[in-house]
């Protein structure tokens, strides 16, 4: 018998009886504003909130917060010419110098401030985390209470990839100070495009 | 000087000569820094706190976490299959490991197989159980820990201290020194800040570089063959998206029936565990990226014994908060190397005697039972009860020193007779007013780092009999 033989025969034989699902394994949460809900929170993790009309509102608040960062990756469409170069690179490994990362989120999830951002957003997996800044478009319209909604709207297996994405990369294991900026991106903004 | 990585990699601290106690006596030593850790984890707890109070139904998620997990644990040989038959289908090598070992010479052979030599690793404590560091650089294999708190204690030479904070009993500027020596940052900064700083770069050029890439696994999806994995720094992201090769180590007791059940089980997991709201990152592997190969190895260690013991298959449910930690009065004023085992704690003391008895022998005494561990478990494991529960099979296994056994024959003796007990009382009560120094002192281990207190002048019996008579 081979490793795998052994460990499911041992499994078998020495699990409990079995025990049925919950029956409720969904929630319910209630945010009169889900805008307000999703802005609070990702406040309090480190991000930054802005609610814009349009993309031109988008495109001004990225250009005045950012101004100074040389190389910038859009893979958002209507802000495509944000971008400082076509980056249509076949190695993630040349991303590495990369500033500031535009893309679009699919869902933001209110209770946490989470966006799921699959791998076909950013073109390459990486590029979320090795930008040195974030900034996720969000329709409003796709925010969403909690968890188990965004679950419910989604096929994660759709995506070779992808990843709920909530505030900048931080790290608190230094005595329990936080520092914004471990590994991933040092800040992020989400921008949040009034559509509902 | 930079760049220079410690040949030892993790080894464990304590020797296996010293039991908790003995541990926890040493950790104690330095009162300052046992008051800091206490009120540290205690602050982590509050946060715990704080972010659960926000939830309205959390309790009913706790039920739900639990039973989702007592159905995956019931049926956890079929969802396994399900599992590997949908990540093959995924274009994902799985392979199997009945122990730490075979675990072990799978990831050097699939090293091999890739011609790497060095490999960056996120946090993993089943690697940790398995001492792969160990293993891999006794084979030449350049190992390198890309958690920030796991990048310290792996300079330092020593093993995390706590599941989710793994360099909790390290100061700044014991943290400082190690960078200043192995990192080359300033002599004598000490700024969390700066020193994070350092550590980015000096992890930034190994994430570049590396060819492949461990990740430990959070949760693994039965229906679709996917895998999730949650942190708040971005290591494991970094690693797995620049490498040639993505390993993900995951004990079999990872499996979640349901894509739906990671939003009970997400929600549960960085409340308990920090007081976030979520990790910064949950990040969903299915498939490898084009170019890429991307194993998991399912790994039992102990874990389908442990499944066939019914007083304890329920510390499988486990899924690595920390919040027992946080919330152990005893984990918080003996820190985790106290506990000599990867997953220290009150958890780590239900996991472990499983693995070796005599070893672990000392760690379900290393509670005072009061059942916090319990109350902010967020699946409902009966953690206390369980400490409880090994006393009794590892005395009647005879794992336990005759001292203990001997105290408790006197103790069991005197509270089953109540004249000797009576008896009892009054002569401690008299001993403890007249010749103090009879229990202060040092020959006494309750004395130790403890006041003892004023003794009454009655018991409750007496106190009770003479207020009937005085009616």
């Amino acid at each position: 018998m081979n490793s795998r033989e052994r460990i499911l025969s041992a499994v078998k034989q020495n699990k409990p009886e079995f025990q049925p699902l919950p029956e409720t394994t969904r929630f319910q949460s209630d945010y009169p504003d889900l805008v307000a809900k999703f802005s609070e929170i990702l406040r309090f993790i480190g991000g930054t909130p802005v609610l814009v009309a349009n993309y031109e509102e988008a495109e001004t608040y990225i250009r005045q917060t950012y101004n100074d960062l040389p190389s910038v990756v859009s893979k958002v469409p209507a802000l495509q010419h944000l971008a400082t170069t076509d980056w249509d690179v076949l190695d993630p490994h040349q991303l590495e110098t990369v500033d500031l990362a535009i893309i679009q989120g699919v869902i933001g999830v209110a209770e946490n401030s989470a966006i799921w951002v699959p791998e076909e957003r950013g073109g390459h997996r990486v590029l979320p985390f090795i930008c040195q800044h974030l900034v996720l478009l969000l329709n409003t319209a796709d925010l969403v209470p909690n968890m188990h909604d965004a679950y419910e709207r989604l096929n994660i297996s759709e995506s070779g990839f992808g990843a709920f994405i909530a505030g900048p990369s931080k790290t608190a294991d230094i005595e329990q100070a936080l520092v914004i900026g471990a590994h991933g991106a040092r800040s992020l903004s989400v921008v949040l495009l009034q559509n509902s | 000087m930079p760049g220079i990585e410690n040949p030892f990699g993790s080894k464990p601290v304590t020797s296996n000569m010293m039991n908790h106690s003995e541990a926890a006596e040493v950790f104690t030593e330095d009162v300052d820094r046992t008051t800091w850790h206490d009120k540290t984890l205690w602050f982590v707890r509050e946060k715990r706190d704080k972010a659960v109070f926000q939830i309205p139904e959390w309790e009913a998620l706790r039920e739900a976490g639990s039973r989702i997990k007592h159905n995956a644990l019931s049926n956890l040989d079929e969802y396994l299959l399900e599992f590997e038959q949908n990540a093959i289908k995924n274009g994902v090598k799985i392979h199997w490991a009945a122990d730490g070992h075979e675990h072990n010479e799978i990831v050097l052979q699939i090293l091999r197989e890739t011609g790497a030599t060095q490999m960056v690793k996120s946090k993993s404590m089943l690697t940790e159980e398995c001492h792969l560091n160990d293993f891999l650089i006794e084979k030449g294999v350049d190992v390198v820990d890309t958690d920030l708190g796991e990048r310290v204690v792996q300079l330092a030479g020593e093993p995390p201290s706590h599941i989710v904070m793994p360099c909790i009993h390290k100061k700044k500027e014991e943290i400082g020194e190690l960078f200043h020596e192995h990192l080359g940052t300033e002599k004598g900064a000490s700024d969390p800040k700066y020193l994070a700083e350092a550590a980015r770069q000096h992890l930034r050029e190994k994430f570049l570089t590396r060819r492949a890439a461990l990740t430990g696994v959070n949760f693994a999806i039965a229906e679709t063959g996917g895998f999730v994995v949650c942190t708040n720094e971005g290591n494991a992201d970094m690693g797995a998206h620049l490498a040639d090769v993505h390993i993900a180590s995951m004990g079999i007791e990872k499996i979640i029936p349901k894509a739906q059940h990671l939003g009970v089980f997400l929600r549960l997991l960085a409340r308990s565990a920090t007081g976030q709201p979520i990790t910064t990152y949950s990040s969903h592997f299915h498939r490898p990226r084009q170019g890429q190969t991307m194993h998991i190895i399912i790994v039992d260690n102990g874990r389908t014994t442990q499944l066939g013991r019914p007083d304890f298959r329920n510390s499988l449910k486990c899924i690595r908060c920390g919040a027992c930690m946080n919330t152990c009065p005893v984990y918080r004023r003996s820190g985790g190397h106290s506990y000599h085992n990867a997953v220290a704690g009150p958890i780590g003391s239900i996991l472990a005697p499983n693995l070796d008895m005599r070893k672990n022998a000392d760690l379900p005494f290393a509670s005072t039972l009061c059942g916090s561990c319990s109350n902010v478990c967020p699946v409902k494991i009966d953690i206390h009860d369980q400490l409880y529960k090994w006393r009794q099979v590892l005395v009647a296994e005879g794992y336990v020193d005759s001292t203990k056994k001997q105290g408790m024959k006197l103790m069991a003796s005197v509270l089953s007779s109540p004249k000797l007990f009576r008896f009892s009382g009054k002569a401690g009560r008299t001993m403890m007013r007249l010749l103090p120094y009879s229990v202060s002192n040092p020959l006494n281990p309750w004395f130790k780092q403890r006041e003892m207190p004023e003794p009454p002048k009655e018991s409750f019996r007496e106190w009770y009999v003479n207020r009937e008579t005085n009616k």
